[in-house]
């Protein structure tokens, strides 16, 4: 009782997975294997490598390649697959806290080096796995337990990061927006460059609870009702994109890939 | 050949109640019962396969039916 989708890609025997109720990682991870379904991949030929927190189980449950690495450093990992084996498909699940915060570094310098990995980051805007520590994406005012009384800190915007890093593809869909996420994965995996999607998740155990968001439903109405996708947005009026996100495809500039850039260069030496 | 879908199924040892699959069910085929989901108005459904897309649990799909040739 199982759908053909979920057999073919999950380690049956890991699931039902240990995500708390409504939490929206498993929404993202459906997304990501639907979009590796529909491309049609050689499942030996993909590698799903993750770093430390909740978004970071994802690849213990499916049946790929898979590597769980050390926090924040899965596209540490992902770079030295990448280089060794730039036939693999490789795909880096990670979190908020893990990519733009322990591992902010590692994210602008695979950036900046457009090499030939998909990176998507399960953005709840929480630690949750630790307790809800606030993270790098955490909205200023909002609470965590280190920031009981409102977080004064700016958030960061990870796809603007990362473009300014020199990602060559930078998209941000939703939850509640799934096959628009699914679309955005698939199309960055398809960038030969470093892709990063920001996929909005929802964590109602902690960043719900704390801050009074209510519900998994009523956090997805609230992605619902303030998700606004970029090709409306650039026909309104900016008053009323206060307090909106935008969603869809943000940025997509095709550059040389770091992998057959280094392949030349090696080959150029051995012709000398 | 079309692959003819006969609704939703649902898996509910692996439901965890979370409610999200029922709220956004455009046809109100679904309903939460006791913290799992209950298929209450199975002829209503269109097969939009929404509740499929955005269960976190992989607790619901549409089943499919047999190839219709015609």
């Amino acid at each position: 009782m199982t759908s053909n989708l979920v057999k073919s890609y999950f380690r049956m025997d890991k699931l039902p997975h240990i995500w708390c109720p409504g939490c929206g990682h498993g929404i993202v991870t459906r997304a990501v294997i639907k979009a590796i379904d529909e491309l049609e991949l050689d499942k030996d030929k993909v590698c799903i490598v993750s770093g430390i927190g909740c978004s970071s189980r994802a690849p213990g449950y499916l049946d790929f390649n898979t590597l769980h690495t050390t926090h924040g450093r899965a596209l540490a990992f992902a770079t030295g697959i990448k280089h060794a084996n730039p036939d693999l498909e490789v795909i880096v699940i990670t979190g908020d806290g893990d990519c733009s915060a322990i591992g902010g570094n590692h994210l602008i310098h695979a950036a900046r080096r457009n090499i030939g990995i998909t990176a998507v980051a399960f953005n709840n805007n929480i630690y949750g796995m630790t307790g809800g520590q606030y993270s790098p994406t955490t909205p200023t005012g909002d609470k965590g337990t280190t920031a009981p009384y409102g977080n004064i800190d700016k958030g960061f915007d990870i796809c603007k990061l990362a473009q300014a890093a020199g990602a060559s593809y930078t998209a941000r869909g939703t939850v509640y927006h799934a096959q628009l996420l699914t679309r955005l994965i698939k199309n960055g995996i398809l960038n030969k460059g470093f892709s990063i999607i920001d996929a909005v998740s929802v964590c109602p155990t902690y960043y719900g609870r704390k801050n009074k968001k209510g519900d998994a439903v009523k956090m997805m109405e609230w992605l619902k009702d303030h998700a606004v996708n970029v090709a409306a947005a650039a026909k309104l009026p900016e008053e009323k994109l206060a307090g909106k996100f935008l969603i869809g495809e943000l940025y997509h500039n095709p550059q040389p890939e770091y992998t057959e850039e280094y392949k030349k260069i090696t080959e150029s030496l051995r012709r000398g | 050949m079309a692959v003819k879908l006969k609704g939703p199924v649902i898996k509910e040892e692996w439901c965890k109640g979370c409610g999200i699959c029922a709220a956004f069910c455009p046809k109100n085929v679904l309903k939460m019962e006791g913290n799992k989901v209950k298929a209450v108005d199975r002829d209503a459904c269109n097969n939009c396969g929404l509740c499929e897309l955005r269960c976190p649990d992989y607790a619901i799909y549409l089943e499919e039916g047999e190839k219709d040739d015609k």
